[in-house]
């Protein structure tokens, strides 16, 4: 194998991933039409199918930073999850070297417990040791910066704003060597400071060759740390090139 | 659409061969039992943590925080003991029904509560489960070891009460480790498939209230376990008394009460309940593990 042969690391083979939702109490869930459509056994009207992602195909490569755009709801998220092996695809195949993780602002901690209380769970959670976790712990709590402003650590997480809960949990995620590290919003989160600190991390962590995604709505994050992106409109891929191309070509699609 | 370009060496593979040659695993694979048990092993501090951690929160918001552990069972003792002693007075003939009584509130208790915990070991820690990649299993574990340690703190209460209404402190004590050993097994089989069962089938989470009222009549833990024997004859009295509360409660029984008449003779009783808990522990874990990949679809 040569050299600069370009290592894959994520395979997307015409992936398609499909929610069954089970809506709440609506029209027609009376107790009599549920009788009658257990009696007449038509299907539950109540699932409805979600065709979330349809058919993506794409190989990330080891050392690349892959931003992922698109409007809301266009199944981005959905994508990282199934690449991280949380949810099934129902069709097609993601193929993935070792075990990515996703980093999301919505990773829910304990919140009743203190902050450096979580360090350690979320620590455990990802596979260490109880002594790496006891090496790594501060430096995690001093690269989360709750600490700046009087000491936050040892409180509820409960008592944190958002942006101090969406630093800490990104800095528990970034403190451990991701072969694929899959990012979701997480950087948008936080003040300028944190946002460079934070940037500089992902730099680091590509650096120790590995892959990074990068699902964000802010422009300038995405320019700052990808060279590439893969733009999803509606479950399915609508550009995968060079940031600055399918940059140009997404801004002047959302103009319209 | 522009394609990426592909390494040389790999042109002309397809996606699923390019990611074969690289060695790339599937996403979502579920990992063989061996290999997942290895994996809960390795876990095993998280599991702790995990535990120490749901102790810790549930009591933070109370001001007597771990007192509680202690107070609950006091005061669920308390409740028996002023309906069935004071208020109602049943069963003079046996002086020992107060003990006789709360050996069976606090054993069937403890598969309670856990099954209750069991529901929501899954669905409870959706957040972790679509964030963090560790074994799921670890969660049904945790919530068990809560339980579990919730009940040792309830037995010594429970030994109080027993010793306070007369009992004689014995050797056959010591049969209670075991006994709590096997019971744990079986609540942790059980709190595994109530686990994934409520993420297929969310509906019984409005039955189990009733099946558990149910059980509980069926253990005898409100009355003697001799009056089944004067309604059931034959086959159906076998079905009650294979009943594994019933027979873990029975031998608890036996372990703390001097002379009281047990369902079946203790070697049964022991037989029965290794047998259930083998059987509910292996099938709950099995049947956990089949759905470890799809948790995180809440």
């Amino acid at each position: 194998m040569a050299d600069n042969e370009r290592v894959p690391t994520v395979i997307a083979d015409d992936a398609h991933i499909i929610y069954r939702v089970l809506q709440g109490p609506g029209a027609g869930n009376s107790p009599l039409a549920s009788f009658k459509r257990i009696a007449t056994r038509t299907k539950n009207s109540n699932i409805r199918e979600v065709h979330a992602v349809k058919g993506v195909s794409f190989v990330a490569y080891r050392g690349e930073a892959i931003g992922l755009i698109g409007t809301n709801g266009s199944g981005k998220s959905t994508l990282l999850r199934a690449v991280a092996g949380l949810l099934p695809v129902s069709r097609g195949g993601i193929y993935a070297a070792g075990q990515p993780s996703l980093l999301g602002v919505n990773a829910a901690l304990m919140n009743e417990l203190p902050g450096d209380q979580n360090v350690e769970l979320g620590c455990l959670a990802m596979g260490m040791s109880p002594a790496e976790v006891k090496a790594k712990k501060d430096e995690i709590i001093e690269f989360s910066g709750i600490n700046e402003k009087g000491d936050f650590s040892s409180l509820p997480m409960r008592t944190y704003s958002s942006g101090m809960s969406a630093r800490l949990r990104f800095s528990i995620a970034a403190a451990k060597q991701h072969d694929v590290l899959l990012i979701d919003e997480a950087l948008a989160t936080g003040d300028a400071s944190f946002r460079k600190r934070s940037e500089a991390r992902v730099r680091e962590l590509r650096a120790q060759a590995g892959t990074v995604f990068l699902v964000s709505h802010s422009e300038q994050s995405i320019r700052d740390t990808c060279e590439r992106c893969i733009w999803l409109e509606a479950g399915s891929i609508r550009a995968d090139g060079p940031t600055a191309d399918v940059m140009k070509e997404y801004e002047a699609f959302s103009r319209r | 659409m522009p394609e990426t370009a592909v390494a040389s060496a790999d042109a002309g593979l397809s996606l699923k061969e390019l990611a074969r040659r690289h060695g790339l695993s599937y996403s979502g694979r579920l990992p063989s039992l061996p290999e997942y048990t290895r994996q809960l092993w390795e876990y095993r501090h998280f599991i702790r943590a995990h535990a120490g951690a749901k102790i810790t929160s549930s009591l933070g918001n109370t001001k007597l925080g771990a007192v509680w552990q202690v107070l609950t069972p006091v005061i669920n003792a308390a409740v028996y003991y002023v309906i069935f002693g004071l208020v109602l007075n049943t069963h003079k003939s046996m002086d020992n029904f107060i003990s006789y009584l709360c050996i069976g509130v606090f054993v069937f208790q403890f598969t309670q509560s856990s099954v209750q915990i069991g529901m929501n070991s899954i669905t409870g820690n959706i957040g972790m489960i679509r964030a963090l990649h560790f074994p799921r299993a670890t969660l049904p574990i945790s919530a068990a070891l809560v339980e579990i340690r919730n009940f040792m703190v309830a037995l010594i209460v429970l030994f109080g009460i027993v010793l306070v209404d007369g009992e004689p402190l014995t050797f056959q004590w010591l049969l209670v480790a075991p006994i709590l050993l096997l019971q744990s097994i079986f609540n942790i089989g059980l709190i595994m498939f109530m686990a994934r069962y409520v993420t297929k089938m969310s509906d019984v989470r409005q039955l189990v209230p009733f099946i558990m009222r149910f059980w509980l009549y069926g253990s005898a833990v409100l009355y003697p376990v001799t009056q089944f024997e004067s309604v059931l004859k034959g086959w159906m009295l076998q079905v009650v008394e294979a009943n594994p509360m019933l027979v873990f409660i029975e031998l608890y029984r036996h372990a703390l009460l001097e002379g009281t008449t047990l369902a079946n003779v203790p070697a049964v009783l022991w037989i029965q309940a290794v047998a259930w808990s083998v059987v509910v522990g292996i099938l709950g874990f099995v049947y956990f593990w089949r759905g470890e990949k799809g948790y995180g679809r809440g």
